[in-house]
């Protein structure tokens, strides 16, 4: 566990206008990005939404059709893909078949000609925990072993970019979960920036300390994981990070902080900083765990948003219980109550009332779809 | 009947086997045959004079080493060029490439009289004087077709990633094909070679087109059988059958306990 920090400060890696069109397609459209040195940086989408083909541009496997890279000071756009200061953790690995893992590791090294590989080598299988593996083949080790030494076979070249290409996505559920503590340990450990490509919105967010969400070529949404999950920009963010009750309204009026958004003839009340819509056609959201049940005949907290409904679902799912409630315009509100008391569950049919507090509420653009990101949610998969 | 029926595939395997090694364990045992006559086609008596006098024929050793020759010679060469051929058609996309990938195949689909006399037509145009060097070109041409097809096939099975993780960790082109491509590509190489080196020493009727006077291995035997075959030719062709032979069991047993080796460690 001794590998230091690297002595030379992580550079940014800024994109620039950068496109890539395919038979007329976009896969990348026009993405201007900076992603400061030394942070976890995820890019997260559905399959096909260009987040692959932006990764193997910054690694000089794919061309830009027009659009430049830079990694701090110097242009990478141009440079072949073996002289960039860029490593890449291939899906499935790539690891080389024919060679042990120490020779594995030592490849980058040796073809930059440098002499004495021993040390750097076995410091890192040191720090991915494989040294009595040194003289395996690739294909004598598990999966998560294969991992961690297509990670050492990067790193050990202490590039300003470690490039990551669902790199979990070939692993059980298990082991990925201990493999994403694992890269996380080693990211705060050796300091290079990680750029992590995945589908898995529960990845992204327990990894990354700044998520893109990346839609038809395009970022949707930037921010911190809480950030976007709390205050989404974009139905497609919304719906893509998680569940999300969505109901199209009007914002109406207001006063001081809070706006307020009637949806068929209810009216809630919405944090001004928390408004995506451009004009007054706005969609009201709120997300299933932030609602609270309540008996029909209990008071509410002063101030928080309510409504009345019919339970029609109920399922139990252990951590909690989740419940589809009717509300008088038909729309069935997902919501998720903690199991935190033994009392009886509301039943189906039972008559309760729903509350949230403003400050858990926003607003999208009403021009947006709001089925949007839904087809390709991935539940903790 | 149960019996029959139970062993019924052991016995057809057998039967095959046999019919399949019965000329060539003939012509092993006629290799020790001492003929009555110029003939040597029915057992007289065990003798080991052919095999203590390889070369005591006129013309059978010569003929047997130019053979060899041309076998090497056209095998390397074709090899280089089977496989960087293989590589263009795999690796890189370019204009005629369909076309090149089906016309690489025309060599194999031709009858070999047909292109054994074309060859001779376009070499007596051409006044090239008809010997060894027409020959080793008739070679290179028809062996590089099926190494290419080989070594096509191997490289199509070869995960392009490795490749492009090569060049991501610092291999230049040369040193991505220096250190990945081609040892993960050399199985399948050195099987096109193998194929390439049988295919050209056992080859008769393009030879006979293109060969003039030259004398190589298979031309010796046709004209010796007009005349009784030297039991020297026997011996010479169970000795390659022998090398054969104990290369394919040698590959075999380092295959097997690499396999083996590989198992026990995991």
């Amino acid at each position: 566990m001794s590998e230091p920090r690297r002595a030379t400060p992580v550079e940014d890696l800024n994109l620039v206008k950068l496109s890539k069109i395919y038979g007329g397609l976009a896969a990348v459209d026009d993405l201007t990005l900076t992603i400061p040195g030394g942070s976890f940086f995820a890019l997260l989408g559905p399959s096909g939404c260009g987040k692959t083909t932006t990764l193997r541009m910054v690694a000089g496997l794919e061309n830009p059709t027009s659009g430049q890279m830079f990694v701090g000071a110097q242009e990478i756009t141009d440079l072949k893909a073996y002289k960039r200061p860029v490593n890449t953790v291939f899906q499935s690995y790539a690891l080389f078949p024919h060679l042990d893992i120490f020779e594995n590791v030592a490849f980058g090294l040796r073809r930059r000609g440098v002499k004495d590989v021993t040390g750097p080598v076995e410091r890192m299988l040191e720090l991915v925990e494989l040294t009595s593996m040194a003289r395996r083949k690739p294909g004598q080790l598990s999966g998560g072993q294969q991992q961690r030494v297509a990670v050492a076979r990067a790193l050990i070249n202490e590039p300003d970019v470690l490039l990551l290409d669902e790199p979990l996505g070939a692993l059980d559920l298990k082991l990925r979960r201990q493999m994403q503590i694992e890269l996380k340990r080693i990211q705060v450990e050796v300091g290079t920036t990680f750029v992590h490509v995945t589908h898995d919105q529960e990845e992204a967010m327990t990894m990354a300390d700044t998520i893109a969400v990346m839609n038809q070529g395009r970022i949707e949404q930037l921010g911190a994981p809480t950030q976007i999950y709390e205050n989404p920009a974009t139905a497609f963010v919304a719906n893509f990070l998680g569940q999300c009750n969505l109901v199209p309204g009007q914002i109406t009026g207001g006063d001081g902080d809070n706006a307020v958004l009637s949806a068929n003839g209810f009216n809630f009340s919405v944090p001004r900083s928390r408004i995506h819509a451009a004009g007054s056609s706005a969609i009201l959201g709120v997300r299933p765990e932030k609602i609270t049940m309540y008996w029909a005949d209990e008071p509410l907290p002063a101030g928080h948003n309510r409504l009345e409904g019919t339970v029609t679902d109920v399922s139990f799912t252990g951590v909690s219980t989740q419940y589809l409630v009717k509300v008088p315009w038909g729309q069935e509100l997902v919501v998720f109550e903690q199991n935190l008391s033994l009392e009886e569950l509301s039943r189906r049919g039972e008559h309760v009332q729903i509350g949230w507090a403003p400050g858990h509420t926003f607003a999208l653009d009403g021009a947006e779809d709001i089925t949007a990101g839904m087809g390709s949610h991935v539940v903790g998969a | 009947m149960a019996w029959l029926r139970s062993k019924l595939l052991g016995i057809v395997a057998v039967l095959v086997l046999v019919y399949l090694f019965v000329p060539i364990a003939v012509v092993a045992v006629l290799s020790f045959n001492d003929p009555e006559g110029k003939f040597n086609i029915s057992w007289n008596e065990f003798s080991l004079s052919a095999w203590g006098n390889l070369c005591g024929v006129a013309g059978v050793c010569q003929s047997f080493i130019l053979s060899i020759e041309i076998a090497l010679i056209a095998t390397l060469i074709a090899t280089v060029f089977g496989t960087m051929i293989a590589l263009a058609l795999v690796r890189y996309r370019f204009r005629g490439r369909g076309a090149a990938n089906s016309l690489i195949f025309l060599p194999m689909a031709t009858p070999e009289v047909v292109l054994g006399a074309s060859l001779l037509a376009l070499y007596l145009n051409l006044r090239l004087p008809l010997g060894f060097w027409t020959i080793l070109i008739a070679h290179i041409m028809f062996t590089i077709s099926f190494i290419v097809v080989a070594v096509k096939a191997r490289l199509q099975g070869m995960d392009p990633r490795l490749e492009e993780a090569a060049q991501d960790l610092y291999a230049s082109p040369w040193q991505t094909f220096r250190f990945v491509t081609f040892p993960l590509v050399l199985p399948g190489i050195l099987g096109a070679a193998l194929l390439g080196f049988a295919l050209s020493f056992d080859d008769f009727i393009i030879s006979n087109f293109a060969s003039g006077t030259t004398v190589t291995f298979p031309i010796f035997i046709w004209g010796a059988a007009q005349r009784g075959i030297p039991v020297q030719v026997y011996a010479l062709a169970t000795l390659v059958f022998a090398l054969a032979l104990v290369g394919t069991v040698v590959g075999q047993i380092v295959s097997s306990r690499r396999r083996r080796k590989l198992a026990a460690s995991s």
